[in-house]
């Protein structure tokens, strides 16, 4: 049976739609598990959160649980956090420090580079029982790229560089923050679920035409705060210039001209003026190691990057990195986590989280109305059979730069996204 | 508010009472008046779940709001664009096992007193599910002149994170 076109691409007459069975058809969901998440890099963890030798975190990646660890040779590992013998979870704790990952059900033991070296009443198994059969499983690569951690459960992927694209240009500049190119991860997660198919939290990461609408408030907060904000010029919805820009395989970015405070560095007065030398300072520094063009970059412009399929690293008012997985059609989970570099004083430690929760989070000033628009979206999506299409042609009709309130990158995604959905995976053969 | 019968000493229905008058105003959305139980210098703080004993200024948090951003929160909550409580959840919180301690004088030398509770808050929306907030709360409260006032209050969520909780859109 051939599947029904989900996108439908036709520049010749400005038109681009997405079919509305995308985010809420539970097959839709199974393909996508086989041939989106099952295929693609996806982002594990950064390399910061197991900084020791036998340090773990334990996370649900791709619907399976893992773990994401140091190893004593000092290399970051992947495994797959399930028992060689009868498949239970090995690691049942959120994150810690560990020798060995020892299964409680029968005792099977794991050393932190994955090597099973105990296995209790061992002499019962026949002599060809080689315990060297069955260390913890791997997914088929893993790769860093700049701390940021990635796994691929296909064996015939591309390098994660070369699948990273235009996408390592920005989270390079994010980067570039650090004096010594050294990013970590702050303590304090955030984990919530949202009612919502996972695409719609893709396209709202970095949608900047529903920053006027929904964010109204947190706009008019920062404003009774004293920060400055233009008139939008003509033809301009926002404060301040940005482009949507594609950069490869399905990702993209919106790259904007900042108005709204930075850690790094830009003070606004919700920061307070005892903040203010603190800031310069940060400023000074990027200028010096930088250069002004290059520091400018960094500090004076703010992106959300989203990287295929469901990675978002915002760096606004306070980096952020957010990964969401589906758990339905209608459902997913979504983890943040603030990024800083590791050189940061204090005091700028300070600035930076404070700054994360004026805009983002649950508890944020607009990330809970982004949580409601989405919902919203959902429910009326229960109409899809009546009305089965989405339009997505903003800025379809221009020659050039496109805005980014304009949609070319969210239509990067999907198409994609399209393209991976008709692509029919090869069989994959197991350990 | 019933006035404390010593300076410096809070009995634990006293604590009890103010708590209760406290959750009353916010569960009718008496924002304003919930806003002057607070002292010009309030902080309110709801700490990520998986590290509730942190500090703001090295943990993301999922709330730390000076009283700058707590009025501001109000602001923007009582605003109908504030889109995830509009309309408007209906809540019903639950206030026990209150413990009162010591706790060290204000900046400015005021008597000051720690209280310790177990909240829930139910959260109720046309359509949705029922949320569940079930956690404690750290009340620091101080002796002013007008009375007893919030100098900080620390809300502790117990679900190890939020997950179905969704946001936390309302003054928990």
């Amino acid at each position: 049976m051939t599947e029904q076109p989900m996108v439908i691409n036709d520049p010749a007459n400005c038109d681009f739609r997405v079919n509305r069975a995308a985010l809420v058809d539970p097959g839709v969901l199974e393909r996508e598990r086989e041939r989106i998440f099952d295929l693609c890099w996806i982002y594990v963890g950064h390399e910061s959160e197991v900084p020791l030798a036998g340090d773990f975190r334990t996370r649900q990646i791709c619907g399976r649980p893992v773990i994401l660890c140091r190893d004593d040779a000092g290399r970051v590992r992947v495994f797959l956090n399930s028992c060689r013998h009868r498949g239970a979870v090995v690691c049942r704790e959120p994150e810690g420090n560990a020798r060995h990952f020892t299964c409680f059900y029968h005792g099977w033991s794991y050393d932190r580079a994955g090597c099973l070296d105990g296995v209790p009443g061992r002499s019962a198994y026949p002599p060809s029982f080689d315990p060297a059969q069955f260390p913890l499983l791997e997914p088929a690569h893993v790769a860093s790229y700049r701390g940021f951690v990635f796994l691929c459960f296909d064996p015939a992927a591309m390098p994660l560089e070369d699948y990273l694209a235009g996408a390592r240009e920005y989270i390079d500049l994010v980067i570039d923050q650090s004096p010594s190119g050294q990013m970590e991860v702050i303590r304090g997660v955030q984990e919530y679920d949202i009612e919502a198919n996972w695409k719609l939290l893709v396209e709202n990461s970095f949608d900047d035409y529903h920053l006027l609408t929904t964010h109204s408030t947190w706009l008019d907060y920062l404003r009774n705060a004293g920060v400055e904000m233009k008139r939008p010029e003509r033809g301009h919805l926002l404060p301040a210039h940005g482009v949507g820009r594609v950069l490869g395989n399905g990702h993209a970015v919106v790259d904007n001209v900042n108005f709204r405070g930075r850690p790094v560095a830009k003070w606004i007065p919700v920061y307070g003026e005892a903040a203010r030398p603190e800031i310069e300072r940060i400023r000074a520094e990027l200028v010096a190691r930088l250069g002004e063009r290059r520091a400018a970059r960094v500090a004076d412009t703010n992106r959300n990057l989203v990287v295929f399929p469901n990675l978002v690293i915002n760096d606004g008012s306070s980096v952020t990195i957010r990964t969401f997985h589906p758990l339905a059609a209608n459902r997913m989970q979504v983890r943040a986590w603030a990024l800083g570099p590791v050189e940061e004083t204090p005091a700028a430690r300070a600035i930076r989280l404070d700054s994360f929760l004026t805009f983002y989070g649950p508890g944020g000033f607009a990330t809970p109305d982004d949580i409601e628009a989405l919902e919203m979206v959902q429910a009326g999506l229960a109409t899809w059979r009546e009305m089965p299409w989405s339009v997505m042609t903003r800025g379809m009709a221009k020659e050039g730069e496109q805005l980014n309130t304009d949609e070319l990158h969210l239509r990067a995604f999907w198409l994609e996204w399209q393209q991976r959905m008709q692509t029919v995976p090869r069989k994959r053969t197991a350990a | 508010m019933s006035a404390p019968s010593l300076p410096g000493s809070l009995s634990r229905s006293e604590a009890e009472d103010f708590l209760y008058a406290e959750a009353a105003l916010l569960d009718e959305w008496r924002l304003d008046d919930w806003l002057g139980l607070l002292t010009e210098d309030a902080r309110y703080w709801v700490p990520p779940n998986d590290t509730p004993d942190a500090d703001p200024a090295s943990t993301l948090f999922t709330i730390a709001d000076d009283i700058a951003r707590i009025r501001a929160r109000v602001t923007r909550l009582k605003d109908p664009a504030a889109h995830a409580e509009y309309p408007r959840s209906r809540t019903r919180r639950m206030i026990g096992n209150v413990r009162v301690f010591e706790a060290p004088p204000a900046p400015a030398g005021e008597a000051q007193a720690l209280v310790h509770s177990n909240f829930v808050v139910w959260r109720f929306r046309r359509g949705e599910k029922v949320r569940e907030y079930v956690g404690h709360y750290r009340h620091t409260l101080r002796f002013t002149q007008a009375g007893l006032r919030i100098a900080h209050r620390i809300a502790l969520i117990d679900a190890m994170e939020l997950g179905s909780l969704g946001s936390v859109s309302l003054i928990l």
